[in-house]
């Protein structure tokens, strides 16, 4: 089954064409990730995915609701893990996921059955009650992912969640990650290669508003006629931008 | 209901900021305590009559509640800093929901500020009255207003700016135009007309009628501050909402 189909989504900005028609599908429990350089416009479609942004023109169905005329349903069966940590500071890491909870329609008991149990996923009982302020940057990410899932969402979208973080810190989110693998579907967004090349199931390559390739990574790298994921990706790209 | 889950989480970040919360009621305070014992220290008759604690403390308390405007803004514009109202603008909250949230958990902090104003008053000769009680009630929409004001400027305006604008610019500006420290017919012209389009002094003769149990000179100076509160807000759920879209 298909999770996000897109029907030429394009989004401009008076005169810069930010996505352009674009078509894409992604099946349901699909681990996607969209890459290209700085203003290819990924950010953009996701923001459109999200319901952050209205398209100009076009269309895309997340689990059969169209993001244009069902916004209210889509927002209900998804959620995102922002770039920046998005964690209320002074709130414990349990209070922030409570919080989360309610306002996506949980009551208090169901609320707190919820944060037990994403706390026991996540291995985060030893920070439950401390503030969100005083957690590391790589907790405080693992935090956002989290708050992002215990709504449930049939599609996570995770914008860049690893940047910033170190090497150990970025290995355990992959961890995690991973483990989200086939239970829901996931829209990855990332610069760092190597985490598209790890982690997705499928990745697709973004410049100037286009969709310029897609596929699994042994493909991709078929497809530059190089076996260095790194270079196929600047093959791909690079063409693209010419 | 899922707008009180929101003011609750924005109680808990104003709250949890102990340095908000104390100098927010702690400042006004100070104040009071300064100027009554510098009113106390000169001899009756040559002291400037607005100084008399009967009408120092129904001031004071309005000018307190311009803090809340600093308070508004500083989070509305974090959470948009973080990526926080981010993430709930994916989620199922509307905008009312958003500015409904903001605004509740700060009205308590204002109901607070003006009974701590007039307790701390009463050492200083104010009279025990029920009327500080509609005092404190009076100066609800006045505090919508700072807060409003807060919402407006912490939805387009960053962090550092908002510090500015609503930090020293608006406290400044309902401070001089209050008739609190100094009559702006003294002044009179186009700062006095000015003065009397705002509504800070109708805010601030508002609270001193009330608080002088002089009930028909509450109005109409509470319409000014009503129809300003009513306009903000709305004002502040539009840009609030185009924003929204805009992202």
């Amino acid at each position: 089954m298909e999770a996000v189909k897109t029907v030429n989504l394009t989004k401009k900005y008076k005169n810069i064409t930010a996505v352009n028609n674009l078509n894409l599908t992604i099946n349901k429990g699909e681990l996607y990730a969209l890459l290209g350089v700085n203003g290819a416009g990924k950010s953009t479609t996701i923001k459109m995915l999200s319901c952050l942004t209205a398209p100009s023109s076009g269309d895309a169905e997340l689990m059969g609701f169209s993001i244009v005329t069902d916004k209210e349903k889509v927002k209900s069966l998804i959620n995102v893990s922002p770039q920046e940590t998005a964690v209320g500071a002074k709130l414990t890491v349990r209070e922030n996921l409570e919080f989360i909870a309610r306002i996506y329609g949980a009551d208090k008991k169901e609320a707190r059955a919820k944060a037990d149990r994403i706390i026991e996923d996540f291995s985060m009982e030893e920070t439950a009650k401390s503030k969100a302020s005083t957690l590391s940057g790589g907790w405080q990410r693992r935090l956002s992912i989290a708050m992002a899932l215990i709504t449930e969402p049939e599609i996570l979208f995770l914008d860049e969640p690893t940047l910033g973080l170190d090497v150990l810190a970025r290995r355990e989110l992959w961890r995690i990650i991973e483990q989200l693998k086939g239970k829901i579907t996931i829209i990855l967004t990332t610069h760092y290669l190597e985490e598209a090349e790890n982690l997705a199931d499928r990745i697709g390559i973004m410049a100037h508003g286009v969709l310029c390739a897609q596929g699994t990574a042994a493909e991709l790298k078929e497809k530059a006629n190089n076996n260095d994921f790194e270079e196929a990706f600047i093959t791909i790209a690079g063409e693209a931008i010419k | 209901m899922r707008a009180l889950t929101f003011a609750s989480r924005n109680t808990k970040e104003i709250t949890r900021e102990l340095s908000t919360s104390l100098f927010g009621i702690g400042f006004p305070v100070v104040l009071l305590i300064l100027l009554s014992a510098i009113d106390k220290s000169i001899p009756d008759g040559y002291g400037p009559d607005l100084f008399n604690i009967e009408k120092l403390a129904p001031g004071i308390t309005v000018f307190g509640l311009s803090f809340l405007c600093l308070f508004s803004s500083m989070l509305i514009s974090k959470d948009r800093t973080t990526s926080f109202v981010l993430r709930l603008f994916t989620s199922p909250l509307k905008p009312s929901d958003f500015i409904l949230g903001y605004t509740m958990p700060l009205l308590p902090l204002a109901v607070l500020q003006g009974i701590v104003c007039y307790l701390c008053a009463l050492c200083f000769g104010l009279k025990v009255s029920l009327n500080l009680i509609v005092a404190v009630v009076v100066n609800i929409p006045i505090a919508v207003v700072f807060i409003a004001l807060g919402l407006l400027f912490g939805s387009i305006l960053n962090e550092k700016a908002v510090g500015g604008i609503c930090g020293a610019l608006i406290t400044n500006l309902s401070a001089w135009l209050s008739n609190i420290w100094f009559d702006t017919a003294m002044v009179g012209g186009a700062f006095k007309a000015v003065a009397d389009c705002l509504p800070f002094s109708h805010a601030v003769n508002a609270a001193r009628a009330a608080a002088a149990g002089d009930f028909r000179g509450i109005f109409p100076d509470l319409w000014w501050v009503i129809a300003y509160a009513v306009v903000l807000t709305v004002a502040a759920i539009a840009v609030f909402t185009a924003k929204l879209k805009k992202n």
